[in-house]
């Protein structure tokens, strides 16, 4: 089994028009920008992207939006330091959001993952964001009820992979790394090496293949934050 | 009536303040922003373990300009470095420590307090880009939920009242309050008064507070160090 392909390009080269994407990431740490940049370069529209946020200054996810690929997004923080590329678009009515606290977003997206239709959580009931959501109460307390998310496609950064597609993180890049492994039908993983299988210990690995359909490496990583010093610009 | 501008406490200082109730062993989420500032007046002799939603247990202080590493933010997305024991874990896992009582103190920021415990930190709820992050999260679940603000708004509202006005992060949530005037505990649907400045008189504290606050036993003076 190898699961690895030659290039982020052929990676991504099926993501059609339509499609929904997962992207890992939580600001820059995680954000797997080769594979981001790839999709910009492909250039699919209309796509519902899930993230933590929505982008900072004009590469990576900002640079897809700026791109008008990006017709809804499911985050939990559309703000950053250099917002500009979605606020101007959400505020002109060119872009939907849907707005989910942090948590619950994890959670949906580790129920998707899980075969887990909906759940029940504590967090934002009697708030605004809880509007229109079946409410229960259990033992005393209130509660709302989430539905999974999953996507079409997750683009993904690892550390380590095997050929298997068993994957390490590196530091709190992990975030939503393995969550969206699992919640996407196609999972795209970026990493820095692919090794042979039996080179990653087993008591090590943290995302097990099963969850990971193709592999790209990438040797050396652009960082978004640092990218965002030198103020890049992609395309 | 005293000006209170001349007598209240820094946020430094409020920050010390909430820092002396964080006891040894303790595991403590701090809010973006100002409750950050609370992890540099740890109490001397007391072993902390500071939690951060993206994926961290016991980060620690910013690194030397130069050195960021920037697959290892805080929440705030400012770089920090690891202490001795530190542990990474995806996002599912750092929420189930929030939502699953795991934590012993979350210390957040507030727009309002209300009496019941409501707390309203997330949205003006007026124009612009709605965000949410952990809030609605981290009201849940820590033993201890506290709160650290200045006691009125930049106008001088009071910013403990009996209804919050803005958007709600939770409902029932707020254990105690630390402001620049007072301590304040929430108990049974009321503000109880613990601690307030010996040099704001009770009624003059009252008057710039939306609610009443109650006496459950004798008021200490809120003493602070210089900052």
């Amino acid at each position: 089994m190898d699961k690895t392909v030659a290039s982020p390009a052929e990676a991504v080269a099926d993501i059609p028009d339509g499609a929904s994407v997962m992207i890992g990431g939580f600001g820059g740490s995680g954000a797997p920008i080769e594979l981001i940049h790839a999709l910009i370069d492909a250039g699919p529209k209309d796509l519902t992207v899930i993230n933590n946020n929505a982008g900072n200054g004009h590469v990576g996810l900002a640079g897809m939006i700026e791109a008008g690929m990006v017709a809804k997004l499911i985050c939990s923080f559309p703000k950053s330091k250099d917002p500009r590329a979605f606020a101007t678009r959400y505020l002109a009515g060119e872009i939907e959001l849907e707005l989910v606290p942090q948590g619950t977003l994890a959670e949906r997206i580790r129920a998707g993952g899980a075969g887990i239709p909906a759940f029940y959580t504590p967090t934002s009931f009697g708030t605004d964001l809880a509007a229109g959501k079946p409410t229960a109460e259990f033992d005393g307390r209130g509660y709302v009820q989430e539905r999974w998310l999953k996507a079409d496609y997750a683009l993904v950064k690892a550390e380590t992979a095997d050929r298997h597609g068993n994957l390490t993180y590196r530091a709190a890049g992990r975030n939503f790394g393995p969550l969206m492994c699992s919640a996407a039908t196609v999972s795209i993983v970026q990493a820095t090496r692919i090794v042979a299988p039996g080179e990653i210990d087993p008591e090590q690995v943290v995302t097990p293949g099963i969850f990971v359909k193709r592999l790209v490496r990438v040797e050396a990583p652009q960082q978004e934050e640092e990218l965002n010093r030198a103020e890049a610009v992609y395309p | 009536m005293t000006d209170i501008s001349d007598i209240k406490l820094s946020n430094a200082q409020i920050a010390w303040r909430a820092a002396q109730d964080i006891e040894d062993g303790a595991y403590v989420n701090l809010g973006i922003g100002f409750p950050e500032m609370v992890a540099r007046y740890q109490v001397d002799g007391r072993q902390a373990i500071y939690h951060t939603e993206n994926g961290i247990l016991d980060f620690g202080p910013a690194p030397a300009p130069g050195q960021e590493d920037w697959d290892l933010i805080n929440a705030g997305k400012k770089a920090v470095t690891l202490n001795p024991g530190a542990a990474f874990f995806h996002h599912a896992d750092s929420f189930a420590m929030v939502r699953g009582g795991h934590l012993d103190v979350a210390i957040l920021g507030a727009f309002e307090v209300a009496e019941n415990g409501d707390l309203a930190n997330w949205s003006v709820g007026k124009g612009g880009v709605p965000a949410v992050g952990g809030a609605m999260d981290l009201v849940h679940g820590a033993k201890r939920v506290a709160v650290i603000t200045d006691h009125v708004t930049k106008t001088g509202a009071p910013k403990l009242v009996e209804r919050c006005s803005l958007p709600l992060t939770g409902v029932a949530c707020v254990t105690r309050v630390y402001t620049s005037l007072a301590v304040v505990d929430i108990e049974a649907g009321r503000f109880v008064l613990r601690e307030k400045l010996a040099a704001i008189s009770l009624g003059d504290l009252q008057a710039v507070t939306g609610a009443t606050l109650n006496l459950g036993g004798p008021v200490a003076d809120l003493i602070v160090p210089e900052l």
